[in-house]
């Protein structure tokens, strides 16, 4: 079996293929996006209308968190680890990851890690409640038992992205077929290369953090209790010194994604790549020194709030220039709109809104107004969601032909994409206005004066659930049959992947190919 | 769920039959921050609309290119493509003028922020401590302090509750309090802002104050309102349970009428010191108690007194209201010394209150102690110590 998979479950076990690995990855996300999915709308079933009607606010407050927990570590992190793994190697002509025994290893812990926190659920005093960004001293003297089991499981999270991220790196750095210089990479792997490095800086802070509110829990340390001489407001720091920069994760691959289809169906080279490789690294540079603008009420002194205004302010404008840089690429194209288009335009002008309502956050006097309210929760899923999971979508249904060997089914495709554009837009947009009109987050029942927005963003939800079903049977159609695919699959699109057949055999590029 | 889905249907009518009106319609729902009441609240209403006509006028520019592209450029109308693919005076251009809009737009946020931020020379101070979940206010240099929890009956927004008309029928739903924060207008009233436990946020849209309340931290805030009236927020920082239902509420009156309540808050104080000699009849206690108990006690150990499993112990049955008296007495007036959710109410409730709620636990549930507490047996506990 030198060449082939081995039979049956073992294959997937001791797999140390990166297109393996990559598949796995992504089908595990998936089970989480609807794990994940499945809580927000209990959260959704709850706010249809005032009063409480389905579950208690104690489990309201678990859901919020499980939600968040589970959509950031293990829908949209793994999937872009399970697309660079499928991508990367193709992408700049390796045979291979370049650590694949760790490869397999930093996939294999992460069910565990999500079945130890999913079973929180069923503990007495039940789950983690205190919200995905578990503030001290919520989090730590107030939390309920499941929190050592949360922390465990973060600890291995964390342990799984430091991993992959490395893979990453190193694969990146040493693999690249003669040719392949840095600036002659697709920019999926130059943002993956920056994410990565986020991802190294960052974990450990996030590892810090959940290891000091284990001692203050456990082993009577008082790092965030101000009874001891700690600081609650310490943890907020940590917390976002990670948390910043996460939010960037989730973000930069889905620029490489996007600026990876837009030149393919605008049959025209992407505009300004040069300048789009420094406005990501500018993005990543900048996303270490915002981290406050999460907390311009905690009660800063005057100079901190200034100084991350102003940097926050700025990240506009290297986001600014990928977006234009985007636009600018369509124009005098010419333009076909296949699914993956779709999803990407749809991610320029719903990320672009989504960037709108961040800067207007940066404004600090103003966030006075906005914070910990829906507009916020407007605001990061817009992000997030058209996004992170538009972005994700938007490669699979690209590089579906490519790893199955057929084509997917393109009216089912487009089905998808305008069920969820619309239930997208009914669920998020109303967001904005009960935001503005007072209505904070995370609450399990609010005032009469909110009901009309939120019923609307309940019926938004279940249409945006229910329509990655449909997304979901066309994967599934797509494995199993479908018109087969050329070795090119799309007209005019660019790059070493397209070079290998479809579907790509289980090692490519054995020997190196050559890159003029 | 039902009537829910009534109203969906009612909305697409709305919206369908109706096109102009439901404008209207839409400005009743709010959907805008408020102007508020304050000159920062209207400074950063303007800020707020500023940044978002930027922001539109941006997204027209950027969005009208876009959709022009995707209806000239398409390979169905014959387009074919270009191959520019670079151009650096343009990258200039888009890397400059932004940054020259937002440095613009940096100004006058700069400006509303010292505004904000100058807490000096206050006419008045009030403490405001965030507990779980309710709030304390504390007027500095006056005998009056006192806490503010919500009364909206329970029955309206329990799980189970029953009272679904007298919800949808009551305008100040979860935003109504027994005690508001009464302020005296055209004054600087400084907010001094900390917590007991965890970490809360005090919010009033309507005054553009929103400050987290950090225990063992003190936070700054003021305002200065012009207008009498009632002015209504909610906790803006997730606390735990009942996070949702902790709203703030602030009354601002005249600076008469101001004094007048003063005057009337020192004499109830006055008198509730009085009654703590008074020896009261085991029926009166306990009434009072189970009031005392619906709105200190239950949100955690529950209206019926089962607590929730693992997070919160029942009343029922329990150890500590079916034993030694002493035990439950410093229990409730200490806060226990293992589980930090159950506070020290020795502080929060009077000797009369605290006497009521004792009886009341000891007798209810099912608990058959027979036991009458006085508020004078609380006196010579707290004095023991």
């Amino acid at each position: 079996m030198a060449h082939g998979p081995q039979p049956g479950f073992k294959r997937w076990l001791y797999t140390t293929n990166h297109k393996d690995i990559g598949t796995m990855y992504l089908w595990f996300s998936f089970a989480m996006f609807f794990l994940g999915g499945i809580m927000a709308l209990v959260i959704r079933a709850e706010l249809f209308q005032p009063g409480l009607q389905i579950v208690e606010p104690e489990f309201f407050n678990q859901m919020t968190t499980m939600h968040g927990l589970i959509m950031v570590f293990g829908a949209v992190m793994p999937a872009f680890v399970g697309l660079a793994n499928w991508m990367v190697p193709m992408m700049i002509g390796a045979p291979d990851m370049a650590l694949p025994r760790m490869n397999n290893w930093s996939f294999w812990i992460l069910p565990f890690a999500f079945a130890m926190l999913v079973s929180t659920l069923f503990m007495e005093g039940g789950a983690p409640n205190f919200g995905w960004t578990f503030y001290a001293p919520l989090s730590t003297e107030y939390a309920p038992p499941s929190v050592t089991f949360f922390i465990f499981a973060v600890h291995i999270m964390g342990a799984s992205s430091i991993m992959g991220a490395i893979n990453i790196v190193a694969t990146i750095l040493n693999m690249r077929a003669p040719g392949m210089t840095l600036m002659k990479m697709p920019l999926f792997v130059w943002t993956w290369l920056i994410t990565a490095y986020l991802l190294i800086a960052v974990m450990p802070v996030l590892a810090g953090v959940v290891t000091m509110m284990l001692m203050d829990i456990h082993f009577g340390t008082s790092f965030f209790s101000a009874a001891g001489g700690g600081d609650p407001v310490l943890f907020q720091h940590v917390f976002w010194f990670f948390g910043h920069p996460e939010v960037y994760i989730m973000i930069l691959p889905a620029f490489g994604i996007v600026s990876a289809i837009i030149p393919t169906f605008a049959r025209k080279p992407l505009f300004g790549y040069s300048s789009m490789v420094y406005a990501t690294s500018s993005i990543a540079f900048l996303s270490f020194i915002v981290w406050a603008h999460h907390m311009f009420t905690v009660g800063m002194p005057i100079a901190g709030e200034l100084f991350f205004m102003y940097a926050t302010m700025l990240i506009a404008v290297p986001t600014g220039v990928k977006v234009f840089n985007w636009v600018t690429t369509m124009f005098r194209g010419s333009m076909t709109f296949e699914t993956p288009m779709l999803f990407s335009i749809a991610f320029v002008i719903l990320f672009t809104i989504g960037g709108f309502s961040g800067l207007m956050l940066a404004i600090a006097p103003a966030d006075f107004q906005y914070h910990d309210t829906y507009f916020v929760v407007a605001h990061f899923h817009y992000v997030l969601v058209p996004g992170a999971i538009f972005s994700i979508t938007a490669g699979v249904y690209y590089w579906l032909p490519k790893w199955t060997g057929n084509m997917y089914n393109e009216t089912m495709g487009k089905v998808h994409f305008w069920l969820s554009f619309i239930g997208l837009n009914v669920t998020f947009f109303p967001m904005h206005f009960v935001g503005l009109a007072g209505m904070p987050r995370r609450i399990p029942d609010y005032a009469l004066q909110f009901a009309d927005f939120n019923l609307i963003a309940s019926c938004g939800a279940f249409l945006f659930g229910a329509s990655q079903l449909v997304f979901l049977f066309n994967i599934l159609r797509t494995i199993n049959g479908g018109k087969k695919a050329t070795a090119e699959v799309w007209e005019d699109a660019d790059g070493l992947e397209w070079t290998v057949p479809s579907p790509a055999p289980y090692h490519t590029f054995a020997t190196p190919p050559v890159v003029k | 769920m039902l009537s829910g889905i009534k109203r969906v249907f009612a909305l697409l009518t709305t919206f369908v039959l109706a096109g102009p009106a439901a404008a209207d319609e839409v400005e009743r729902w709010g959907v805008n921050m408020t102007k508020g009441v304050t000159t920062v609240s209207s400074d950063i209403y303007d800020l707020h609309m500023l940044i978002f006509w930027i922001c539109v006028g941006i997204g027209v520019l950027v969005f009208g290119v876009m959709f022009y592209s995707m209806w000239a450029h398409r390979k169905s109308r014959g387009a074919k493509a270009a191959n520019f693919h670079e151009s650096t005076a343009l990258e200039f251009a888009w890397t400059i003028v932004p940054t020259i809009i937002l440095v613009l737009m940096a100004i006058p946020a700069t400006a509303t922020l010292y505004d904000i931020y100058d807490t000096e020379e206050a006419e008045l101070d009030i403490m405001i401590t965030g507990y779980q979940w309710k709030w304390k206010y504390d007027y500095i240099g006056e005998d009056v302090k006192f806490f503010s929890n919500l009364s909206t009956p329970r029955a309206q927004y329990e799980l189970d509750g029953s009272d679904v008309e007298g919800r949808m029928a009551n305008p100040h739903y979860l935003l109504e309090v027994d005690e508001p924060v009464v302020i005296p207008v055209n004054k600087k009233v400084r907010f001094l802002i900390t917590a007991n436990d965890v970490i809360h946020a005090w919010w009033v849209p309507e005054l553009a104050v929103k400050k987290d309340a950090i225990p063992g931290f003190v936070n700054e805030a003021w305002t200065k309102v012009s207008e009498p009236g009632i002015y209504r927020g909610q906790c803006a920082e997730l606390c735990g349970k009942d996070h949702g239902f902790m709203p703030v509420v602030v009354k601002a009156v005249s600076e008469a009428d101001y004094a007048a309540w003063i005057e009337e808050r020192r004499m109830a104080a006055v008198k509730l010191r009085e009654l703590t000699e008074k020896t009261f009849g085991f029926d009166e206690l306990f009434a009072q108690g189970e009031s005392v108990y619906n709105t200190a006690c239950a949100a955690c150990h529950q209206a019926n007194g089962q607590g929730v499993p693992g997070a919160f112990p029942a009343i029922a049955g329990s150890k500590v209201a079916t034993g030694p008296l002493d035990s439950h007495l410093s229990m409730v007036v200490d806060g226990s010394a293992t589980n930090p959710a159950m506070q020290a109410f020795g502080g929060q409730l009077s000797e009369v209150d605290l006497a009521a709620v004792i009886t009341f636990q000891r007798n209810a549930f099912g608990n058959n102690m027979g036991d009458t507490v006085q508020p004078i047996d609380i006196l010579n506990f707290k004095k023991k110590q």
